[in-house]
């Protein structure tokens, strides 16, 4: 009985570590790794006297569990376009009051009020870019215009695919003419038969070793976001990106109020500081995706605005979908891709 | 008899670390969304899954992990305990150096070796051949396991065989037995608590591993343990990621029964786990 006791009193000890006293102005924000330029969060310290705790994650969903799970508060996320729908319909972020944000203006009309958040109440947007195909012009010697290259038995063993559940299986779909928001299970169906069909040819599933592959010249090709693209040609000659002509992704990254920040005054003077024009053009330069903010472009190199990879003209690209919450259906798209995990190759 | 007072804090540790969480695990196994009460439905689900061959491959992949650890680690966990004592003192040191290091960090380090461009294929490129396809295979997965575990094999067996009495060879050697028959009929016996707990202490951390099948495995291979961070980190069904954790638990508890009714001597010559 004693020894129950003694364990109880311990873990309401061990619990009670949690609740810190708060001095000072605070901000916390949650943000993708390497997804900001950290000399902007020292000037806004500098000029506010906000002291910004800055803590990163490396995919939407993880985002979304530590959110979900409470433990931590954060007063400022940066989820995509469908974890932003998702975010809404359980309720997990809070209206934005874009009186407190005048620096709204500077984003581009073309980059707001988009399907994910049609009357842009929760969300603004950050970086955006597509998804298409890096390849290395040394080592491929035909014409990559197309995801069905993707499945070249020439190219066994150096074709990375994306180790990310929505953007393989979108690729799959895309490929065969779907809509990569399929809901159809026939498509869907078609979809993971495709992907097991690539498994023998597929060299590894990552996301962030792709780029030191594809720069190291370890692999050939390779489904990339825009903005890894362009940081990976920079470091390779070699490399060339390509939206293949079937049409591909559109993303955003937006930034979001969880619902039960604390600091919500601090997290907008945040987002309104960040969206600057010259802190934007900073911050853009440093991690090289593409801004949504049109004011901030106009101080970035010639070179950049000019680029095809990171501010392509939208209209020449094929068909452009950005993704949806799949809703009820979420399990069979985690159920399709475990099945092409578990594949013998 | 007074000193059982002086257990408790230990038993309340084992509670806090072992005991509770275990129980935590259990209950969120039974449970699951919509369904109030406790329900096997998570485990049925398992069972009925993809997830299935998973477990399978997994435990295909600690075999033989285990198998290639054992022969390597006891001819050298034997010949280390033959050397002379200075010398004994440096190989078990540069057995341990290693695991001074991360193993993230050696694992990465496996990665730099068997890359396309790596040291291997670069090697193999002075003689004029074309690189191997070394990296993201089952082969490359089996490497860096049998690497990061060999020692949890050799310390164990070494410090058995290191323990036997010397006079039982002596002995041995003046009734007329060849070296061959006082291993196979003395140290072999003997060492076997040491090979048990080398077998357990492999096969265990090797079947619920999930960094190495990723990043040498390229996340081709699913293993267990990467269903397991699956399931808790991106689809967020921790009911069913605990069921799984369970039946992952249950099987380890029955290999350790198993490996236990092999380990018959009665007096335990020190350096086993049980």
């Amino acid at each position: 009985m004693k020894i129950l006791i003694i364990l109880i009193l311990s873990v309401f000890l061990l619990s009670g570590c949690n609740n810190k006293t708060i001095k000072g102005e605070k901000v916390y924000v949650y943000n993708w790794g390497e997804y900001i330029d950290e000399s902007v969060l020292k000037s806004f310290e500098e000029d506010t006297g906000i002291k910004v705790i800055y803590e990163q994650f490396t995919q939407n969903e993880d985002m979304y569990m530590k959110i979900k799970e409470g433990g931590s508060t954060y007063d400022l996320i940066f989820p995509s376009d469908y974890m932003v729908e998702r975010l809404i319909e359980e309720d997990m972020i809070q209206p934005i009051n874009m009186a407190n944000i005048p620096n709204i203006k500077n984003i581009g009309k073309e980059y707001l009020n988009m399907e994910y958040d049609p009357e842009q109440k929760y969300s603004i947007p950050y970086f955006w870019g597509t998804v298409g195909i890096l390849y290395n012009e040394k080592l491929v010697d035909d014409k990559v215009d197309s995801w069905e290259i993707l499945w070249n038995k020439k190219y066994a063993h150096k074709i990375i695919m994306m180790d990310s559940t929505r953007d393989s299986i979108g690729i799959a779909l895309i490929k065969n003419g779907f809509s990569m928001n399929s809901r159809n299970l026939k498509e869907l169906e078609i979809a993971k038969k495709d992907l097991i069909k690539q498994k023998p040819i597929v060299r590894a599933y990552l996301v962030d070793e792709m780029k030191g592959q594809m720069v190291n010249n370890e692999a050939a090709l390779a489904p990339a976001y825009s903005g890894d693209a362009m940081d990976a040609m920079s470091e390779n000659p070699d490399l060339k990106y390509v939206v293949p002509k079937e049409g591909t992704n559109l993303w955003f990254d937006a930034m979001a109020i969880p619902k039960n920040a604390k600091n919500v005054k601090n997290a907008e003077k945040f987002i309104n500081y960040i969206l600057e024009p010259k802190n934007a053009a900073k911050i853009a330069e440093y991690i090289g995706y593409s801004s949504p903010n049109t004011e901030a472009v106009k101080l970035l190199d010639e070179e950049i605005q000019n680029s095809q990879v990171a501010y392509p003209d939208l209209s020449t690209l094929g068909k452009l979908e950005i993704f949806k919450n799949p809703r009820d259906i979420n399990s069979v798209y985690s159920e399709i891709w475990a099945e092409v995990k578990a594949a013998d190759f | 008899m007074r000193f059982r007072k002086l257990a408790y804090p230990y038993i309340i540790w084992i509670s806090i670390f072992i005991i509770i969480p275990i129980i935590m695990v259990l209950y969120y196994a039974l449970k699951s969304g919509e369904i109030a009460g406790f329900t096997l439905d998570n485990f049925i689900k398992f069972f009925k899954s993809i997830n299935l061959r998973v477990f399978y491959n997994s435990i295909k992949i600690a075999f033989v992990c285990t198998i290639v650890c054992l022969i390597i680690g006891y001819p050298m966990a034997y010949w280390i305990s033959k050397l002379s004592l200075r010398k004994r003192s440096i190989m078990i040191l540069l057995v341990i150096l290693p695991m001074w290091m991360n193993f993230l960090l050696r694992t990465y380090a496996w990665m730099n070796i068997l890359a396309t461009n790596g040291i291997i294929n670069n090697f193999l490129g002075l003689f004029g051949m074309e690189p191997l396809n070394l990296i993201y295979t089952k082969g490359a997965i089996i490497v860096g396991m049998v690497y990061n575990f060999l020692p949890f094999m050799i310390l164990p067996i070494y410090t058995v065989i290191e323990k036997i009495d010397n006079s039982l060879l002596e002995a041995s050697a003046d009734l007329g037995a060849t070296q061959m028959q006082t291993f196979w009929k003395i140290i072999f016996p003997m060492s076997l608590p040491g090979v048990i707990t080398g077998i357990t202490m492999v096969f265990i951390p090797a079947i619920s591993t999930f960094e190495i099948s990723a990043l040498l495995g390229g996340n081709k291979i699913n293993l267990i343990g990467n269903v397991i961070e699956n399931q808790f980190r991106v689809v967020g069904d921790w009911n069913y990621g605990s069921a799984i954790s369970m039946v992952l638990m249950a099987i380890i508890l029955i290999i350790m029964m198993i490996t236990n009714k092999f380990d018959s001597s009665e007096e335990k010559t020190g350096g086993g786990l049980w």
